[in-house]
């Protein structure tokens, strides 16, 4: 053996993969098939509302997001999201207080139950408001009497998105509470700190990225809902439509550049979303869930 | 199987060395240490040896063959992790019967035959009745045998562990030590594991390779190693040291200008060097008076079966440790704030850095 | 305020405040908006009576879009479970340029509007689509047709079968894998006999929540579909046609089946996650 060889130059070849990973050429191969899966199943789908949005171009494109009914469905989303949120997130924080700091029998099952708006259809979601509300609903009778319009009516609409999205912002802050424990209140409240106060100078600033995340979700869900609102709405044109069904009766009366144009709108806020996303879960690190649901 | 590991270097990207040139050889049927602080590159050469990692450069051979062109499948290694990696989803027989299973089918044994086998492996190391068990239902020295078992099964050419002990309680660790050592001299097998823990090394292993920073410091057993240390490095990594700086003169050793105190005469050219001397090597110089290392005692304590000192001398950072017998003289009266005195039976003199 | 609790023994002392106001209003909330509606569904089906209901639910056009939602949210969850794993896989394993904002954007059937997706796979795959122009002339026909429903189930469910393996994925232990290449297996056994069993109650979980999220699936199915009754009308959309015929008995049994099969599906979710959590221990 030659004690004063130089270093062997390291050998070249298909040898020197590491044992837990693939040869370049499989992995060449799965990365090809699955971008070429992603380009047909998200990045075309995205493309083609933007391309067919402009297919008449720039003019016809902002005479559609001016039209007055256009303006009146733009009106009518945002004011369902700002009821609707805000209430979710009171919701989602006294669901969460409870749950991550409290032991009590039946949490498990409280959990579940604030889960069970995913596992509904949108439409069912719409439906179960007609059944108690509409005219041959349980209470139907009642509110006519009292000329009360909640089915087919702003009222409606709100109640069917509180359903949809109840869950996104308590589902994103029971993990982060639970994490978080109760040391730090325990902490405050053994300093003399009142309850109100302890929980606005300790546990918000802990779990503010978390709650970020959730009304973010839970927001661009509200703007979006479809299935649920287009079941209470009624279609009234500039009284009960929402910027997506608005999408469909434009669609619909086969004026598709108008139909895409305010789609672009909606495809625009779920991007926004998207990126601000991607930014909370770089800046929460772990106290940000990604869990698997929406 | 004899091993020959050739000038192995490693570079991860954008880091020093992790191995910087390191060339032993593993005499085959024995037990070799891996000894080295975290991040000496010890378990790095285990890997490299198994295959599961490659070097930048240099060779491993397998009874004289290169066998750098094999992957970790056709090496025929038997390496049990630090963790285990134990499969979860299997039960012990079939976690254990997984290599036997891996084999291409022209080499497959029957499987009834895997079964035995695994079966036979099990009751050597002693886990008899809970072949259905998963993993999980074990304790940490149970799943350590099954890991074990499972390197054995497949019929290594040789056997590498990383840091074998490392995730057991004091208790048990003692126990699988003594363990392992008799399923070795038991089965025969060429063994190589890798430990930070000296003791561990020392008592377990027939030959003790000691890494620092990518290189090798030095192989032999554990009393060569012991007893006769090539570097500071090994000499004060084997154990508590007390460090002076010395100047050799016409064989005898100065600090501070004062003459060191040592059983024998210096057999060091002039220069120089740095003493290290154990605290058990220390003797207190009854007579006060006389010749020895000055200093103040700052603590005294009885510890178990032995009495502890620590000595302030003027010009050191650190006070010297001193280990005294229970039985010896002198140290009852000792008392914190008073001067001493002590002489060094046993040093070491390694050339200053 | 919890004294009367404490009492009781549901729930642990604590000192921390705000529990009998927070837990009040969590479930006066919940009672409200979901579990009172919820079971008006319910009490309504219940009111149309056994032979009715029967009646009702066994209709040839109940039970055909039934079998339709049901059979291509299966389908659509089973393609995702394999190219869901593909991707999962090529996202936490391999590097390659694009590969964040890819992440990022397979969220993206959960933040665009269902609406928005469905005319988008519409235009793609009608029969002038970038897509549909190519398929038409081998007769293959997507849009308007069962397929289509497929096609936006796939893109719905995409997400939940990526998002639920992914984080398995990346804690997996590459000790495991390294072991078995030590016992000789090769990277093709080492996938199946040991990464895929520790991804399967992930995969099976993804799975089961495309699927659930399928069958109840509207907005971006009914533009895509051709919604012709008996063939490509799914289950949600009968409801919303029983509704507009004022028929709510018919539309209230419909919802009654697909609720049954939410719950099952939630069940079997829930059975899976127990299921994985004993077999792997907590080790």
């Amino acid at each position: 053996m030659r004690l004063s060889a130089p270093p062997h130059p390291t050998t070249p070849g298909l040898r020197r993969v590491s044992p837990v990973t693939e040869r370049p050429a499989t992995r060449w191969l799965l990365v090809v098939t699955a971008l070429v899966f992603l380009l047909f199943f998200l990045l075309m789908p995205l493309a083609a509302v933007f391309v067919e949005a402009l297919r008449m171009g720039i003019g016809p494109y902002f005479a559609a997001l001016v039209d007055p009914d256009a303006i009146a469905a733009i009106k009518l989303t945002l004011l369902v999201a700002a009821i609707s949120v805000p209430l979710n997130l009171i919701f989602g924080l006294c669901a969460a207080w409870s749950i991550a700091k409290f032991q009590f029998k039946g949490k498990s099952l409280l959990v579940t139950l604030i889960d069970l708006p995913f596992s509904v259809s949108p439409v069912i979601a719409g439906l179960i408001y007609v059944l108690l509300f509409g005219s041959s609903g349980w209470f139907g009778p009642w509110l006519a009497g009292h000329d009360i319009q909640i089915v087919f009516a702003v009222p409606g609409i709100v109640l069917a998105t509180i359903f949809v999205t109840l869950p996104f912002v308590a589902r994103e802050l029971i993990p982060v509470m639970q994490q978080s424990g109760t040391d730090d209140e325990e902490a405050a409240l053994s300093l003399g700190a009142s309850g109100w106060r302890t929980f606005l100078k300790v546990t918000l600033p802990n779990i503010k990225w978390g709650l970020l995340y959730g009304v973010l979700l839970c927001n661009a869900r509200a703007m979006g809902e479809f299935g649920a609102v287009s079941v209470v709405s009624g279609h009234i044109r500039s009284f009960t439509n929402t910027m997506p069904l608005h999408v469909e009766i434009l669609y619909n009366e086969y004026n598709f550049a108008a139909a895409f144009a305010v789609a672009s709108l909606l495809a625009v806020l779920a991007l926004v979303t998207l990126v601000l996303k991607t930014c909370l879960e770089a800046r929460g690190g772990p106290g940000v869930s990604s869990s698997g649901r929406p | 199987m004899e091993i020959q590991v050739h000038d192995i270097r490693k570079t991860f990207d954008g880091t020093a060395a992790a191995l910087d040139g390191i060339s032993l050889t593993i005499r085959s049927g024995e037990l070799l240490a891996l000894l080295g602080p975290s991040g000496s590159g010890k378990t790095t050469l285990l890997r490299v040896i198994a295959g599961l990692e490659f070097p930048t450069g240099g060779s491993v051979l397998f009874d004289g063959d290169d066998a750098s062109h094999r992957t970790v499948q056709e090496r025929n290694v038997g390496f049990v992790f630090q963790h285990y990696a134990l499969f979860r989803h299997m039960t012990v027989l079939d976690n254990v019967g997984f290599g036997l299973a891996a084999r291409p089918r022209a080499n497959r044994p029957a499987k009834a035959e895997i079964r035995r086998r695994a079966e036979e492996l099990l009751a050597l190391v002693q886990l008899q009745g809970l072949e259905h068990r998963s993993p999980a239902q074990l304790s940490g020295g149970q799943r350590q045998r099954v890991a074990l078992a499972r390197a054995l099964a497949i019929e290594p050419t040789v056997l590498l562990l990383d840091e074998p002990f490392g995730a057991l309680d004091a208790k048990v660790r003692k126990d699988l030590r003594r363990w392992l050592r008799q399923l070795h001299d038991r089965t025969g097998h060429t063994t190589v594991f890798v430990t930070h823990d000296q003791e561990e090394a020392l008592e377990l292993s027939d030959r003790v390779a000691i890494i620092n920073q990518g290189r090798l410091e030095q192989i032999g057993t554990p009393s060569e190693a012991y007893l006769r240390p090539e570097s500071a490095f090994v000499f004060d990594f084997l154990g508590s040291t007390n460090v002076l700086p010395v100047e050799v003169r016409d064989g005898r050793a100065f600090f501070a200008g004062c003459p060191v105190p040592v059983a024998d005469g210096i057999e060091a050219g002039d220069g120089h060097y740095t003493l290290q001397a154990r605290p058990c090597d220390m003797m207190l110089a009854v007579d006060r008076q006389g010749p020895g290392l000055g200093g103040i005692a700052e603590m005294v304590r009885v510890s178990l079966g032995r009495v502890r000192v620590d000595m302030k001398v003027g010009g050191l950072a650190r006070p010297i440790e001193l280990e005294l017998p229970m039985k010896g003289e002198g140290w009852r009266e000792l008392q914190p704030g008073q001067s001493l005195r002590v002489r060094i039976d046993r040093y070491h003199l390694f050339a200053a850095p | 305020m919890s004294a009367r609790a404490i009492c009781s023994g549901w729930v642990r002392p604590s000192v921390m405040p705000g529990f009998g106001m927070t837990l009040g209003f969590t479930l006066a909330y919940l009672g409200l908006v979901v579990l009172i509606p919820l079971s008006a569904v319910m009490f309504r089906a219940a009111g149309l009576g056994w032979q009715d209901f029967l009646a009702l639910a066994t209709d040839s056009r109940t039970l055909a879009a039934v079998r339709l939602s049901f059979s291509t949210a299966l389908l659509a969850a089973a393609l995702n479970a394999v190219f869901g794993l593909l991707v999962a896989w090529v996202l936490v394993r391999y590097s390659f340029p694009g590969k964040r904002v890819l992440d990022a954007m397979v969220d993206l059937p959960f933040a665009l509007p269902t609406a928005v997706a469905g005319i988008a796979l519409t235009s793609l795959y009608a029969g002038n689509g970038w897509i549909g122009q190519f398929l038409e002339p081998l007769g293959i026909k997507v849009a308007y047709a069962p397929l289509g429903i497929m096609v936006a189930l796939t893109f719905i469910g995409l997400p939940f079968v990526v998002r639920t393996i992914q984080p398995v994925l990346h804690d997996l232990d590459a000790e495991i894998e390294e072991a078995a290449a030590t016992l000789g297996a090769g990277r093709a056994r080492t996938f199946r006999k040991v990464i895929l069993p520790v991804l399967s109650p992930s995969l099976l979980t993804g799975f089961a929540l495309a699927c659930a999220r399928g069958v109840g699936e509207y907005g971006s199915v009914i533009f895509i579909a051709g919604n012709i009754p008996h063939v490509s009308e799914i289950a949600p959309l009968l409801i919303v046609i029983r509704l507009e015929e004022f028929n709510y008995a018919g539309a209230t049994a419909v919802a009654a089946i697909m609720l049954a099969i939410s719950f099952i599906l939630l069940l079997l979710i829930n059975l899976i996650q127990a299921w994985s959590s004993q077999r792997m221990g907590r080790a």
